[in-house]
């Protein structure tokens, strides 16, 4: 029996990798539970918006590595990050003009936004596709690791390591930040209370004077913000693929249904809920279950539920039980 | 009417133009590749048009049609079914069982903790007892001969028999999400098929023992009574046939074949439109409409409008599910890789959008008219796009944008899809 | 007599179908608490939300102080000083009872801090409660926060449709009491009343409207007094 080693193991293989990636899923999130809140419908074309914001940056990233223009230990990509945000989001606020506005007005189904949206995320997939290609892209640069496994087990002796990448570090700091800003936003400053009383009643809103041109046009600015950071996190972490990106669609959506829709605080509640249940549900636990059961019943096969091929149900399971116990997801979203 | 007509007649002329122009053979797979796509749109207009519900899973359920050809039409792996079919299909029946008793045991068992944790219990026991049962087995099915086999093979049959089976497949599977996901929002329903979808594609992918997985079945047998170019080019009588009227025997044999999947192809689509319209103008379809167009008022006539959209919804994906195992039949090779959801699910609905949703005839026109540009961009696009960029000097750059071409035809559908919704949304032909 | 504060005069019109008022006139002095009653389907709302803008007129106009505002939308009126109550979604439900309060003020560059207090001198509960989500908050409270929203503009006039609908007796008294008080400070008051017996006693002028028509306009203890009232629409 091993507890300390078996700790390090679940930290290394399980806690810090779910805890990035739930970084980047509850960011995704909170932009499509944005959305649906203030324009009441649900963003298909969120996973290309990130895609498109990521792509901007890994351009202005290489043209600044191509410059000499690093950022140290830090990867490049995040001083290329607010190009990012405003390419993405001058595209959003385009598309809103050109396409959305005119539903809105029309005050169309949510369901034929829905499908505006998929002809909205048609688009962008194709251009980011035709600008970038298909291939995987890595362009995290800067220091590797917070902590390598080697130091991390001259330092404390453990059989274990525990290895904090850089970029996880940078996603989760860069997270927290991001989501302090945006709850002190949206519950500290009258643009962001505004936006809040758009969405929990918008007759009353308009009744009150708040003008619904510019609550919809700072909306689509921070999901704009909030894909781009969140895309280019992920592409950090892992690596940059357009199609990858499409398919996150599935567990950002389940995150943002499982917290409730509409509810932001919600969206990071099932960011990291969806994260946790895919890391451990595809972990296979053998390293860990080695550490804490007698030699004797060691375990045979690696001890892992579902492969990682899986993940995808994995998300989709979570979604399906809430959608029949608690159809307004964990904090109450809204069900219009 | 004429109006109609004369668009058919368009589409109809671009496909003579491409077989004049590029070839018969490349006009002919277009068109059998759309006559499917029509098909599945019929499918899905049968969900969106009569009674609003948005699907957005079709690459799913056309898949599992894909899956369906091979359960029935290719020979079982009888060394496969030695070394753990039995333990395969007693896995799946205790899964089965597991989730049947599960929601046996929520619905009758009094609300409270018992429930909760009972249930609980043995959802997770049956899933440890399922994967105790299935996974040797899986592992002995899939020891045997992993370059060739590895899988338990399909039951032999006729490969024509696999197209209802497809449709029953889908049916399922269909039934199974929206038994869930009917009754609750709009929105849900399109993320809840998305996933099932996803899902489905990953099972298929690795799942070995089912369809080989990634590593794909080919050379299916062909669905009667669809010949082989090569049993037409041994044939004398054929040969004969080709030379007398100047035809190379080659090219002949295979726009004969095509010709016959054409005949097939039609011939379902013919039936299920006249099934479909039978449908629409009958009580049911005019209820079906009524709900449709205002569900509360329809809820208040007493029509339980959850269960109308559930057959509703099991029926378009049947149809899909038959489209799906035409097209793996007439491909003789099953491949996972390839189910992409923008080609299979989003092109579908394009179709449907620019053809008119509502209207039979309107889906199919749409198929018809998107499958022609999706492939005809395919084959010709790099061309278009190599003899445009021919002055610039070879370099990336060029190679780029000829590798980019195929992207456009993305960024073209999506243009496609909301310029119909914004200045015609009711399509090419409209609801009558 | 010199022209009313503000009047909706012989209003007709309707939500795009037929008409649902025929020449209906509304009006309310400076100060005073007016209350449409008349039965169900009598187009009571309707009148209201066309003195503030929510449908169209066909004929008929009107003014607030002497100004025609017939071509505004509701925002501008909210702007030039009226406030409404809704009967019902009056409140943001997800947001605290002063957030609530802030939104109504959402129009106001200057500092509102003193029409914040006044509010809660009005509804003493409401400052108690000033944290709390509002949708956490009783019938009655709603309809205090409703109210209180309103005037945070500082309006002019405060319509009312039907803020006693679904509280308990005594609450309605209680938010009568509390309507009076506001008149009292100056603001018009424009009520629509299911509850028309109570109404009427605090009401300086009634309205009875029957089928998108004035069937009887007279003050609110004449009316109680017309037997022809009280046997038809008070029910004896």
């Amino acid at each position: 029996m091993d507890i300390l080693n078996a700790l390090v193991a679940f930290l290394n293989f399980v806690f810090v990798p779910a805890l990035a990636y739930g970084s980047q899923l509850a960011l995704g999130a909170l932009g499509v539970t944005l959305i649906y809140g203030i324009l009441r419908f649900s963003n298909f074309a969120h996973g290309d918006t990130m895609a498109f914001g990521t792509m901007v940056t890994i351009l202005v990233t290489w043209w600044m590595q191509s410059v000499g223009i690093t950022f140290g230990v830090l990867p490049t990509a995040l001083l290329a990050l607010p190009f990012g945000i405003a390419a993405t989001a001058a595209f959003a606020l385009g598309t809103d003009r050109v396409i959305y506005r005119f539903y809105r007005k029309q005050k169309a189904a949510p369901v034929i936004l829905v499908m505006v949206s998929l002809g909205v995320m048609f688009v962008m997939n194709g251009i980011v596709r035709l600008i970038i290609g298909v291939e995987d892209q890595n362009f995290a640069d800067g220091g590797r690791f917070l902590i390598s496994a080697g130091d991390f087990k001259e330092m404390t002796g453990l059989a274990e390591g525990l290895a904090i990448k850089g970029t996880q570090a940078v996603t989760v700091v860069t997270a927290i930040v991001v989501m302090g800003l945006l709850f002190w936003f949206l519950q500290k400053t009258r643009t962001g209370k505004s936006m809040r009383a758009f969405s929990d009643n918008e007759d009353l809103a308009l009744l009150s004077g708040i003008n619904p041109d510019r609550v919809v046009q700072i909306t689509w600015i921070i999901a704009a913000a909030l894909a781009t950071i969140a895309g280019v996190l992920y592409g950090l972490d892992k690596s940059f693929k357009p199609f990858t990106y499409f398919q996150l669609l599935l567990p950002i959506f389940a995150a943002a249904i499982v917290g409730g829709l509409g509810s932001p605080i919600g969206a990071i509640a099932g960011g990291f809920v969806i994260a946790f249940s895919e890391v451990m549900v595809t972990y296979a636990w053998k390293k860990v279950v080695t550490y804490l059961v007698p030699e004797s019943m060691a375990p045979d096969g690696l001890v892992q539920l579902m492969t990682t091929d899986y993940k995808f149900a994995v998300s989709f399971a979570i979604l399906i039980l809430v959608l029949i116990f608690m159809p307004t997801g964990l904090f109450k979203g809204k069900s219009v | 009417m004429n109006r109609n007509l004369a668009l058919f007649a368009g589409v109809a002329l671009l496909f003579v133009l491409t077989g004049v122009f590029q070839s018969w053979n490349l006009a002919l797979s277009i068109l059998n590749l759309s006559l499917i796509s029509a098909i599945m749109a019929l499918g899905v207009n049968i969900q969106w048009g009569y009674a609003g519900l948005f699907n957005t899973g079709i690459m799913g359920f056309a898949a599992l049609g894909g899956l369906a050809v091979v359960l029935v039409s290719t020979q079982p792996v009888v060394e496969g079914w030695q070394a753990g079919g039995t333990g395969i299909l007693a896995g799946l029946f205790l899964g089965a069982a597991s989730i049947a008793a599960a929601i046996f045991a929520y619905n009758r068992l009094p609300k409270g903790r018992v429930r909760t944790w009972g249930t609980l219990a043995i959802v997770v026991g049956g899933f440890f007892l399922f994967r105790a049962v299935f996974d040797p087995a899986v592992t002995a099915v899939e020891a045997f001969n992993p370059a060739t086999a590895g899988n338990l093979g399909g039951l032999g049959l006729p490969a024509t028999l696999a197209w209802p089976v497809g449709g029953l497949l889908a049916a399922g599977a269909a039934w199974a999400i929206g038994k869930i996901a009917l009754g609750l929002r709009s929105d849900y329903l399109a993320i809840a098929t998305l996933g099932i979808a996803e899902i489905v594609i990953a099972v298929m992918k690795n799942e070995d023992w089912l369809a080989r997985g990634v590593k794909n079945i080919i050379d299916m047998p062909r669905p009667w009574p669809v010949p082989y170019e090569v049993q037409l080019q041994q044939s004398a009588g054929f040969v004969d046939w080709a030379t007398r009227w100047g035809f190379d025997p080659a090219t002949a044999s295979s726009i004969v074949v095509k010709l016959c999947y054409v005949a097939m192809f039609g011939a379902v689509l013919l039936a299920v439109i006249w099934l479909s319209e039978r449908a629409l103008n009958s009580p049911w379809g005019r209820m079906m409409r009524a709900i449709r167009d205002n569900e509360v008022s329809a809820a208040a006539m007493g029509k339980n409008v959850t269960r109308r959209h559930l057959q509703v919804f099991i029926l378009g994906s049947a149809v899909v599910g038959i489209a799906g195992a035409m097209y793996t039949s007439m491909n003789g090779m099953l491949a996972p890789g390839e189910y992409n959801p923008l080609r299979f699910t989003f092109l579908i609905w394009v179709m449907v959008i620019v053809g008119g949703s509502g209207n039979n005839w309107g889906a199919v026109l749409g198929g018809l008219l998107i499958g022609w540009l999706w492939l005809i961009v395919e084959s010709v696009g790099p061309a278009v796009m190599g003899a445009l960029v021919a002055g610039l000097s070879d370099g990336p750059l060029k190679t780029h944008l000829i590798d980019a071409a195929q992207h456009m035809r993305l960024l073209t559908m999506g243009v496609v899809l909301l310029l119909v919704l914004r200045f015609s949304p009711r399509g090419l032909i409209p609801e009558k | 007599m010199a022209e009313p504060f503000l009047i909706g005069e012989a209003m007709t019109g309707g939500y795009g179908g037929a008409d649902i008022l025929h020449s209906c006139t509304i009006a309310v002095e400076k100060g005073q608490i007016a209350v449409i009653v008349g039965p169900n389907g009598a187009g009571k709302s309707t009148a209201m939300k066309a003195v503030f803008g929510m449908l169209k007129l066909r004929a008929g106009h009107v003014k607030l102080d002497g100004e025609d505002i017939t071509a505004l939308t509701p925002q501008a009126r909210v702007a030039k000083g009226m406030g409404f109550v809704p009967q019902t979604h009056n409140i943001f439900t997800s947001m605290t009872v002063e957030e609530n309060l802030e939104m109504g003020a959402f129009i106001r560059t200057d500092d509102f801090a003193d029409t914040m207090a006044q509010v809660y001198d009005l509804f003493p509960i409401l400052k108690q409660k000033r944290l709390q989500p509002a949708g956490e908050l009783s019938g009655g409270q709603r309809q205090q926060v409703a109210v209180g929203r309103a005037l945070m503009t500082k309006p002019k006039v405060l319509m009312l449709d039907e803020p006693t609908a679904g509280v308990s007796p005594i609450v309605m008294d209680e938010l009568f009491d509390r309507i009076i008080e506001v008149a009292r400070t100056g603001i018009s008051i424009l009520m629509v009343e299911q509850n028309a017996r109570q109404a009427l006693e605090i009401a300086d002028k009634g309205y009875v409207l029957v089928q998108g028509a004035n069937r009887f306009t007279d003050t609110g203890k004449a009316l109680l007094a017309d037997p022809e009232v009280r046997r038809s629409f008070l029910g004896g």
